[in-house]
């Protein structure tokens, strides 16, 4: 059972972490950019899970599931505005929500 | 063997992350999260989180992304259409994105030198239990507290008025 | 043994044994519920419609298998899939037995225990709610969409009374391993079983309630079923689809009720202990079952009610007795005792399940979700503080 370098997972993490940026900044549905926030919490929460392996800790295993909490909640709160921004606009497209410009 | 599940899961990974930000359908991309998610559950109980592991595929997986399947749903999501403003930032982010990720993944290279590696640690419910019982007890209750604020906040948002 | 081979040898044994019991648990349904209305149910293909699901499995198969042009196909297709996959998969972690010895071979009546078992399972069962709501989205039409809908939000709702009930009788087992679970509760005081519905310091009979009425939402059984009700919904999320895909949401449906009964069975009811200590002769429980059973069917089979019963009941009723006689040899008691235990209880939940389907009418979707968020979930908190206190104040 040979033991996979520290590097590679801070590396899928740096990636994920990417990917994850790319679809909040060129995606224009809200609900595709809150999931692309979503991807990003999950490449932090590899991070968090690889170190506290490498140093034998259990706190960031403590951090990641705070993590986790706090991303429940932030969901459960976003898509109630996404919700209700479709309720009173009828589109989720980011470039028409734009009545605070100019 | 551990370096073959993780090659397996981490190129999975990827290619659900891809799939998320390339469909162009919400649903699509949702779906391809929860693929995200499975694997990174596989990934954390490689690494021992087997406690982790599962919540993340109880919580993220089985509770979040049906929240974020039944909302697209609701507001019946339709394929995402382009525009003048998307393609610019499209033209403009890509090379800022590549960048990020450069020095993400130089950062990443050098703080941990291929000998350093990791293996399967303590991760049971009992020793997560014990340190958020125990040293982390105060953020457990502020988070807790949190979550009943959102529960709240997501009630008052959606909740319509009957005339 | 090689122990890969070892491994794929139990899991054959699982596997087969559990496709034989899904396809004979509906036989068992038709009938009960047929005796309940006062009919007889399956009766002509095979003696007492014994063959009645061979025939339907292959009605099914024969059918016409319909791809609707209106369906979004890739997702149409993955649903029932994933049905299937997620309901057979949490088999791998229920102990059915304790560590036997067969022909030299060691190996626990488990295909593998994970030391947070309860969570595999309670992972598995939150992701069953995908195949539901992808079927009724992927059908493109309106009633499947609001039956795919309200299963999700039937499902989710009451998966936190049933994550509450699950965590009780934990705080008295003290580990989330299935098979440590069960074997915490080995003791015995004098008679009196060291099972969890029943422990000191606070007997888990709430809790099993809770996880009982749970249960019946999770795997939308009736009184929990109007994300497949006939009469309300043509058939809920499965109104498009046809033949074996069909199919495939029934087995899924009843390898989840075997699974939640299972759980149950280990959780609170002790999985493979006997009732009364072995002391006390528990080990023949299960052949005074079978010669009871037997001595019923010779009973009612000579002479029998229906002259066409006249060779099938007495030929019942001896192989019974066979089987009782079996169970008197003390190797068979060591090996299929603890296994016949587990059974007797799944099977009693289970005809808890088929009885509840057969007497109860069907619950508005607003009276369920009101029932849960503000009667089963504060029951299972209030059920989860009372233990944890019993067991912070009793150690």
């Amino acid at each position: 059972m040979d033991a996979v370098p520290l590097s590679w997972y801070l590396l899928l993490s740096a990636v994920l972490f990417a990917l994850g940026a790319a679809g909040f900044m060129f995606r224009r549905n809200l609900i595709t950019v809150f999931m692309s926030i979503e991807l990003m919490l999950n490449a932090v929460n590899l991070t968090f899970i690889a170190l506290a392996s490498r140093l034998g800790q259990v706190d960031g295993q403590v951090f990641a599931f705070f993590v986790m909490v706090v991303a429940a909640a932030e969901a459960a709160v976003g898509l109630a505005i996404i919700l209700v921004v479709f309720r009173n606009r009828g589109t989720l497209q980011v470039d028409e929500l734009d009545s605070l410009k100019n | 063997m551990a370096i073959a599940i993780f090659l397996i899961f981490a190129a999975l990974a990827v290619f659900c992350g891809l799939n998320v930000v390339l469909r162009r359908h919400p649903i699509a991309s949702a779906l391809w999260l929860i693929g995200v998610m499975v694997s990174l559950a596989v990934l954390y109980g490689l690494l021992g989180a087997h406690f982790l592991a599962a919540a993340q595929v109880i919580v993220y997986a089985g509770a979040i992304m049906v929240l974020f399947v039944m909302v697209i749903m609701l507001v019946n999501a339709a394929p995402e259409r382009r525009s003048a403003a998307s393609r610019m930032a499209q033209a403009l982010g890509f090379p800022v994105l590549a960048g990020l990720l450069a020095a993400l993944g130089y950062v990443a290279w050098r703080a941990a030198p291929r000998a350093v590696v990791v293996t399967a640690r303590k991760g049971t419910a009992h020793d997560v239990g014990s340190a958020l019982f125990t040293t982390y007890l105060l953020p457990f209750e502020i988070v807790s507290l949190l979550v009943l604020i959102a529960i709240l906040g997501a009630v008052v948002l959606t909740y319509k008025e009957k005339h | 043994m090689n122990p890969y081979l070892l491994m794929a040898l139990k899991a054959a044994v699982v596997l087969g044994a559990l496709l034989v019991t899904l396809l004979y648990i509906q036989w068992v349904e038709r009938k009960v519920i047929a005796h309940i209305q006062r009919r007889l149910g399956p009766y002509r293909v095979g003696p007492h419609g014994l063959l009645q699901p061979l025939a339907d499995t292959l009605k099914l198969l024969l059918k016409e298998d319909l791809l609707p042009r209106h369906v979004n196909r890739i997702l149409y297709l993955l649903a029932p899939f994933l049905a299937v996959t997620l309901a057979l998969i949490s088999i791998a972690v229920i102990p059915f037995g304790p560590e036997i010895e067969v022909a030299g071979v060691r190996t626990w009546m488990q295909l593998t225990d994970l030391n947070v078992g309860v969570l595999f399972v309670l992972a598995i069962s939150s992701l069953t709610v995908y195949a539901v709501v992808l079927a009724g989205w992927s059908s493109n039409s309106k009633y499947p969409l609001l039956g795919g809908l309200r299963a999700a939000a039937q499902m989710v709702g009451y998966e936190l009374p049933l994550g509450m009930a699950v965590a009780a009788p934990l705080l008295l087992s003290g580990t989330l391993s299935l098979r440590e679970i069960v074997l915490s509760q080995e003791t015995f005081h004098g008679w009196w079983p060291g099972w969890n519905i029943l422990r000191l310091p606070f007997p888990q009979v709430i809790g099993f309630l809770v996880f009982m009425v749970a249960a019946f939402a999770e795997t939308n059984r009736i009184p929990f079923d109007l994300p497949e009700a006939e009469n309300e919904l043509v058939a809920g999320f499965h109104t498009e689809y046809s033949s074996l895909k069909f199919a495939s949401f029934f087995m899924a449906e009843y390898a989840n009720m075997i699974t939640i009964c299972a759980m149950a069975t280990v959780l609170f009811l002790g999985g493979w202990l006997p009732l009364w200590p072995v002391a006390y002769g528990s080990n023949y429980a299960p052949s005074a079952l079978l010669a009871l059973a037997g001595a019923l069917l010779l009973y009612h089979g000579l002479p029998p009610a229906f002259r066409r019963d006249r060779l099938s009941l007495p030929a019942a009723g001896v192989a019974a007795l066979a089987a009782a006689a079996v169970f008197l040899i003390p190797t068979v008691q060591n090996l299929a005792g603890p296994l016949f235990w587990f059974l007797a209880k799944t099977g009693s939940l289970l005809f808890v399940f088929i009885w509840v389907r057969g007497t109860l009418p069907r619950l508005r979707y607003d009276q369920l979700m009101r029932f849960t968020w503000t009667f089963l979930f504060p029951v299972g908190v209030l059920n989860l503080m009372a233990t944890g206190l019993a067991v912070a104040l009793g150690s």
